[in-house]
């Protein structure tokens, strides 16, 4: 899971450099250039890329660290 | 006036936040410096995105894409958008959780325990510091510019005056911040970035709506921009070299190490914050920089012919032209949000002060607590103070401290490979890290006078660059905005050698002691 999560995102990086559109002056809807259309359709990518390393890579660890320090500040508030 | 007026409301609204947050707040450094480490995961979105949003976002952009095109989107939008999230995830969420079990409120900080090395750390204090002090000046002279601008009239005799100067709007501007920062610490700041967010979120769409109705329509502007072979250049990438476009992909590396960005990572109640946080970060960078960019591209249609030093007004020419003088004032206020973003980088500096220096050098364990907060309190004054006089001194010399940041940018970025040496990497060093700090700073000082002694030869725009130094070849060149290295911009080289600098001279240098590498690389097992 690792090297494909790391291939998604390293895949993701290359095709920022969209050199296919480079000279390409289509509008989309009459009025969007295509470059303007494929770049935010890159930041949808982006968000959906985001939601699968949170689902499949989050670092579960973390949350056992969130969960002593709200035992521990419990206890601190228990104590006073 | 209107406009100045309704600016002014919004100034008030936006100290008002500051005075309320200091009353919720407790006397503790953690408190002021880090709102008890309990943000919520909306005001921690919100805020986390406004404090690396600046002026820039809207008028910087709409500018340069006045002037090159909507490639300004993929150059600095949607890089960001992939390149920032990523540094959430793998540097973010492990600062956080760092603060959490080892009391750490600064990168600094942490660099020192993991490495066990205290003059590095001062070092690495004042690299950072002497990169972010430009954009707290910055801010300064942006707040006094906008408020000057937005309250202009015509006189009687047909000149232009002002209703407030730069000096009085500087001086507003840094009064208002200096207030909400030194009364609220990080849960007023965090609060007002929050109202600020939420306000330049609406700002682009609003303006954008507006202005297109006003214009009856996109469509024929735009079929007009590419009918003109002049014009049509500007809804492609073709003035932007596939070699800078790639080098920018580097730049979004410096958020996570802008001291603002990491100290406000350890202010999250909770770890899953960051997850709401990471991917809805894509979407707001589109929703700010689309309109931005795209109106730029529309303001070179409408307002042909303007000089560098005027394009990043753009945005205000158009809705000056296009909207009544109530939604002018409003979208003023939206305008002056994203000025006025230098309040967590005072907050920062501060924070890195009294605990890097105040603190790690025994004021906190001679005073306390209180005394530490007030030494922070102080500060924040000396700093505004400092921030405002030197903007006034340095009125007409922006472009220098505008210079500086851009240089700052890629010495940021290039710290971002000690950043996830310390955190990843047990067999890194400090003397590592101490190479690629300096090699850090000469590459940033070298890159500007690369830049400052290459001004004679500087090409004119639309012209192929000039070799620097003609017996090196393509190594260094002048492009009529940038020094390049080969073809890419510094920041990329930088990178690169910082991050080999860091694993070279680590793996001939001893690592720390056995007991440091356990605090930091436990087995996963013992934190479960």
């Amino acid at each position: 899971m690792k090297w494909l999560l790391s291939g998604l995102v390293l895949l993701v990086a290359v095709v920022h450099q969209d050199t296919w559109f480079w000279t390409d002056k289509t509008l989309v809807f009459g009025f969007l250039p295509i470059g303007l259309v494929y770049h935010l359709g890159y930041c949808l990518l982006a968000a959906a890329t985001m939601a699968v390393l949170v689902k499949w890579a989050w670092p579960s660890e973390l949350e056992a660290v969130e969960s002593m320090h709200a035992g521990a500040a419990a206890g601190g508030e228990n104590r006073s | 006036m209107i406009p100045a007026l309704i600016v002014f409301g919004y100034l008030a609204v936006v100290l008002y936040i500051g005075v309320f947050a200091f009353r919720k707040g407790k006397e503790s450094g953690e408190d002021f410096f880090l709102a008890s480490r309990a943000l919520g995961p909306v005001v921690f979105l919100l805020s986390l995105f406004g404090t690396n949003m600046t002026a820039f976002a809207i008028l910087g952009s709409s500018g340069l894409s006045y002037r090159i095109g909507i490639g300004v989107f993929g150059l600095m939008a949607s890089s960001s958008a992939l390149v920032i999230p990523l540094c959430l995830f793998f540097i973010g969420t492990r600062l956080w959780g760092l603060g959490k079990r080892f009391g750490h409120m600064t990168q600094v900080q942490f660099l020192r325990d993991r490495w066990e090395c205290g003059g590095i750390g001062t070092y690495l204090f004042a690299i950072t510091a002497a990169m972010l002090v430009p954009y707290i000046i910055i801010g300064v002279m942006g707040g006094g510019q906008t408020l000057q601008t937005i309250s202009a009239y015509t006189g009687p005799d047909g000149q232009v005056r002002h209703w407030v100067s730069y000096e009085a709007g500087g001086a507003v501007v840094a009064l208002v911040v200096m207030g909400y920062v030194f009364f609220g610490g990080m849960r007023g700041t965090a609060w007002v970035n929050t109202f600020q967010t939420a306000l330049f979120l609406c700002f682009g769409t609003i303006a954008f709506l507006l202005i297109a109705k006003n214009l009856g329509g996109l469509d024929g502007i735009m079929e007009g921009l590419k009918a003109n072979p002049k014009s049509a250049t500007l809804l492609s990438r073709e003035k932007i070299p596939p070699r800078e476009f790639l080098s920018y992909m580097f730049i979004p590396l410096s958020s996570i190490m802008f001291p603002h960005v990491a100290i406000m990572c350890m202010t999250a109640e909770k770890v899953s914050h960051f997850k709401k946080t990471i991917i809805f970060y894509p979407l707001c960078i589109a929703a700010i920089w689309l309109p931005s960019v795209f109106l730029g591209v529309v303001g070179a249609a409408q307002f042909p012919g303007l000089q560098p030093g005027q394009t990043d007004s753009i945005i205000i020419r158009l809705l000056t032209q296009n909207t009544g003088v109530l939604i002018s004032g409003i979208l003023g206020a939206g305008i002056m949000a994203c000025v006025m973003a230098s309040d967590s980088q005072i907050l920062a500096l501060c924070t890195m002060f009294t605990e890097d220096c105040f603190a790690y050098y025994g004021g906190k364990e001679r005073f306390g607590d209180k005394a530490q907060v007030w030494t922070g309190r102080i500060f924040i004054v000396l700093v505004t103070t400092l921030a405002y006089l030197i903007a006034l001194s340095l009125k007409d010399k922006a472009g220098i401290f505008g210079l500086a940041i851009r240089f700052a940018f890629s010495g940021f970025a290039a710290l971002a490979p000690i950043m996830l040496a310390a955190l990843f990497w047990k067999r890194s060093t400090k003397w590592g890290a101490l190479a690629a700090a300096l090699w850090v700073t000469a590459t940033v000082l070298g890159s500007w006078y690369l830049y400052e002694m290459s001004a004679g030869i500087k090409p004119a725009p639309g012209s192929a660059p000039v070799q620097i130094f003609p017996a090196l070849g393509d190594l260094f060149l002048r492009t009529p905005a940038d020094v390049t290295v080969y073809g890419y911009l510094p920041v990329m080289p930088m990178c690169i050698g910082s991050a080999l600098l860091m694993v070279v001279v680590s793996l001939v240098t001893p690592p720390p002691s056995q007991k440091t590498l356990d605090k930091y690389f436990p087995p996963k097992s013992s934190l479960a």
